[in-house]
């Protein structure tokens, strides 16, 4: 009997049409937990670094994670896997809803895709009869659309749906997969499911999810949910509104957007406007968000309810999460929020990424206002900011025009267009768009995130440790009183010391030393939730969680049966993370990469980036070119790995710390 | 027959509270499970969240009673404006549709209060506030209530008549005895 896992997955051939599930080796869990974890494995074992992100053998990989299906609040994350057509790396955004727990009760922990499908499909999963399905009906169709009209076709309201829209089928870089109110958005998931042909995954489970010993679970449950209601009746003091709680940042509900309206950068992450949020603007925001709204909801098994459904005049409903609804409106100079749920409605339709899109719309408007673009490329565009866009991302998705070119986002596009473009594209990591936010001094703790992980995306790397340092003393004790989910109690004397200005602030403190510490942790707790498909704002996203290093191995060890302690479970994610690294060192990813855009910070400090960086590196047992070395991955049980390195000449032998 | 004082629980379904989260539904069929708390499977619940979620109806919906034959009638709803599919919130575990039956026997499903526990397991793990419980008094006819192998067994005799469940008992009990 397999316990938290099925294990099964179901592989499928697209360009045969062959489908087959397949029994994995419980060793999978023992070594790599699940999520993430274990679709790291596979890509490792069977996608070479030869692969283009557009070859037949680019997997796609829909993974549940260990939690999903099982009673532990919050385990809704499904996670997909792919070389990115942006970054040309092993990405891996995740969606929430409902989609991942209905794959478990279904009978199987992933669904596995390789090659192309001859025309656009859509796979049906209905426990053990999967059927792949002509979709050529639903060309075009929006992607909230399909999934009901795929509900409707297979009269199975029940259904859960992930799907494309015009974006994924038109390979644009930052196409989504949409399901539910949740979607994988980063990297371009959608455009990788758009090149193999397939529209829609429907699932629908009517099985079992077994625990090993259920009634140790719920009792752990109980001590989780107790915490999950003190946290909810007990925000945080001396941080911002949008930090104080758990969850995703809950920006459905709060109305007041003094702090990102005027921190965060608008047009093409360009200004901050400090003076913007007038009471008037107060007014006419939150009465348009208030009258937009028709419910709050969450995602499968989760007490919060960090999504909406949008119900705003002459749009059609969907459903919204967390920032999107300003992206738009800043991105594009547009000061009423009405806009931001008009344009978001048809964003989400066609299936794009809320984080990148407006960016990629505002870097064309200001190629264009630079003579770099010209008006044969915005021939018929309106001259209004809303209309603009509006015109902008429906060239974009149908890629048409100047569309096609900007549908490969900033970094590309930029390379395309020549003659001075490549300097606007000025907001990329690994060539991938990051947050508007442009601050004064270098951070420590944001420098080593920014630049070392995987995720390229900062709000799923960033969580437990405060953004920043509070101004008194008598704000710091309050905070450090009760911090139970700290691996260590001395770590409070950090916090304790960390000012706001002088040498105990940004950029010397947190020193290099303490900084890899902390980030390392951050980093570790959010590959516990990718491996279990917790949601992050439940975990490594927020801070004090209910999830936390000291719970989380109990309760992987009465979900699995395994006997985990603190020391197991890091170790496990430490391998998953580490073979992650050695995979993107393999595509060509090294120290260069690693750095966060020129103007992220006002006030650089060289000697103290090549420092932390250095430090961090060590500390994580990588060479100076940010290459796991063989000690490390023999600790990890990843010799193979090791030799692989070597053997390609990426890690090159005795691979010390060399400076070079 | 005789009256009796009995306790009557009521769950009050607070629906516009109601997120959709369907945790509901994990928890009934958790302790539902055989053996108790062994294994999640929502279908199994005799809680169910009907959910369209673009005409926001998230809608707790509780099994009940068994029912041998389809209405002859049918109910179409519309709520705000928008029009539901036939017997869309209906409680019964009726030949009609696989509502409320476990998907493995096929046999009906009734929502039993959760005998037995100081509080039901939708409503205690509901952190909504959704699912109250409400208890009173009142003298009602004795009765006997069903367990959940009775409830399938009539749902068998109905199907292909008490004979043939008992042949088939019998054959089945000789069968393990072999
Ligand atoms: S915390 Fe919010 S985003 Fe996370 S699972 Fe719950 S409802 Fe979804
Ligand atoms: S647990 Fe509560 S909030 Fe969640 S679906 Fe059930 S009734 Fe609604
Ligand atoms: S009261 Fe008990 S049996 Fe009835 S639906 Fe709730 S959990 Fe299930």
């Amino acid at each position: 009997m397999r316990y938290a896992e099925v294990g099964y997955n179901l592989e499928i051939d697209l360009a045969t049409g062959n489908i087959e599930r397949v029994e994995t080796d419980p060793k999978m869990m023992e070594l790599h937990l699940g999520g993430l974890g274990t679709s790291v494995k596979i890509h490792w074992d069977r996608v070479p670094p030869e692969t283009k992100p557009f070859d037949p053998e680019n997997l796609l990989i829909f993974s549940s994670g260990l939690f999903n299906g099982t009673p532990a609040f919050s385990a809704n994350r499904t996670v997909i896997t792919f070389i990115s057509p942006q970054s040309g790396l092993l990405a891996y955004p995740m969606m929430g809803g409902f989609w991942s727990s209905e794959l478990k009760y279904a009978g199987y922990d992933k669904v596995i895709l390789r090659n192309k499908s001859p025309k656009l499909v859509y796979i049906w999963i209905h426990n053990d009869k999967v059927e792949i399905r002509d979709a050529t009906h639903l060309k075009g169709k929006g992607a909230l659309e399909t999934q009901d009209l795929i509900r409707e076709e297979l009269k199975q309201p029940n259904a859960q749906v992930a799907a494309i829209g015009l974006a994924g089928e038109n390979r644009m870089f930052c196409a989504s997969i949409e399901q539910s109110r949740s979607s994988a958005s980063r990297l371009g998931g959608g455009a990788v499911m758009g090149d193999k042909n397939v529209k829609a995954i429907a699932v629908r489970g009517t099985k079992g999810v077994n625990l090993a010993d259920g009634v140790e679970f719920m009792k752990l449950m109980e001590e989780v949910t107790e915490y999950i209601n003190y946290r909810n009746t007990n925000p945080i003091p001396d941080v911002m509104t949008i930090l104080s709680g758990i969850g995703s940042p809950q920006e459905m509900v709060h109305t007041d957007e003094k702090w990102h309206t005027e921190n965060f950068a608008w047009g093409n992450a360009r200004n901050r406007r400090k003076n913007f949020w007038t009471d008037e603007i107060e007014e006419s925001w939150a009465k348009a968000q208030v009258e937009a709204i028709k419910r709050f909801i969450s995602c499968y098994n989760c007490p919060q309810h960090c999504g909406a459904l949008i119900d705003a005049p002459n749009v059609p409903r969907y459903m919204m999460k967390c920032f999107s609804k300003l992206t738009y409106s800043m991105a594009a100079y547009v000061d009423n929020l009405d806009f931001g749920f008009k344009i978001a409605q048809q964003a989400s339709e066609y299936g794009v990424d809320g984080f990148s899109t407006p960016q990629i719309l505002a870097f064309g408007v200001e190629l264009y206002e630079n003579g770099i673009l010209t008006d044969k490329d915005f021939e018929g565009c309106p001259k209004d900011n809303e209309g603009r866009f509006f015109w902008l991302l429906d060239r974009v998705v149908r890629r048409e025009g100047i569309g096609d070119v900007l549908a490969d986002g900033t970094y590309w596009a930029a390379k395309r267009i020549g003659n001075g473009a490549e300097e606007f594209a000025h907001n990329n990591i690994k060539k991938h768009e990051q947050l508007p936010i442009k601050l004064g001094m270098l951070d420590p703790l944001y420098f080593l995130m920014y630049s070392t992980n995987e995720k390229i995306s900062i709000t799923q790397i960033e969580g437990n440790w405060p953004q920043a340092a509070f101004p008194t003393k008598e704000q710091r004790e309050r905070f450090v009183e009760d911090w139970p989910q700290l691996p260590d109690e001395t770590w409070k004397e950090w916090l304790l010391e960390w000012e706001l200005r002088g040498e105990k602030a940004i950029p010397y403190f947190p020193t290099p030393d303490i900084a890899a510490q902390i980030v390392d942790w951050m980093e570790m707790l959010h590959n516990i939730d990718d491996a279990l498909c917790i949601c992050a704002g439940m975990g490594s996203f927020c801070l004090k969680p209910p999830y936390h290093i000291h719970n989380y191995p109990k309760l992987i060890s009465a979900a699995t049966g395994l006997d985990l302690d603190e020391e197991g479970l890091k170790k496990i994610v430490n391998r998953s993370r580490n073979l992650h690294r050695a995979y993107n060192n393999r595509l060509g990813m090294s120290r260069a990469d690693e750095k966060p855009p020129e103007d992220h910070w006002k006030k650089r400090f060289p000697e103290i980036e090549e420092e932390l960086l250095t430090t961090y590196y060590e500390f994580k047992g990588w060479n100076y070119d940010g290459i796991p070395t063989r000690e490390r991955l023999h600790e990890l049980d990843l010799d193979y790995v090791a030799d692989d390195l070597e053997k390609r000449g990426i890690l090159k032998d005795g691979q010390g710390q060399e400076e070079n | 027959m005789a009256k009796v004082k009995k306790k009557i629980k009521t769950i009050k379904i607070d629906a516009d509270r109601c997120n959709g989260c369907r945790g509901c539904e994990i928890a009934c069929s958790l302790f539902h499970a055989e053996p108790k708390y062994s294994s999640i499977n929502p279908a199994k619940s005799r809680i169910q969240v009907v959910s369209h979620r673009l005409k926001d109806i998230w809608l707790p919906v509780f099994a009940g009673e068994y029912t041998p034959a389809e209405c002859m009638g049918r109910d179409v709803y519309t709520i705000d404006g928008k029009e539901y599919d036939e017997c869309g919130f209906c409680r019964a575990a009726c030949p009609s549709r696989d509502l409320f039956k476990d998907p493995d026997t096929g046999l009906p499903l009734k929502c039993d209060m959760c005998e037995g526990e100081e509080e039901p397991w939708c409503v205690k793990w509901c952190l909504n506030d959704v699912l109250v419980v409400e208890e009173r008094e009142e003298e009602v006819e004795e009765e006997e209530a069903l367990d959940d192998m009775e409830i399938g067994l009539e749902a068998l005799t109905n199907k292909f008549g008490m004979s043939k469940v008992m042949e088939t008992l019998a054959r089945m009990s000789m069968a393990k005895k072999g």
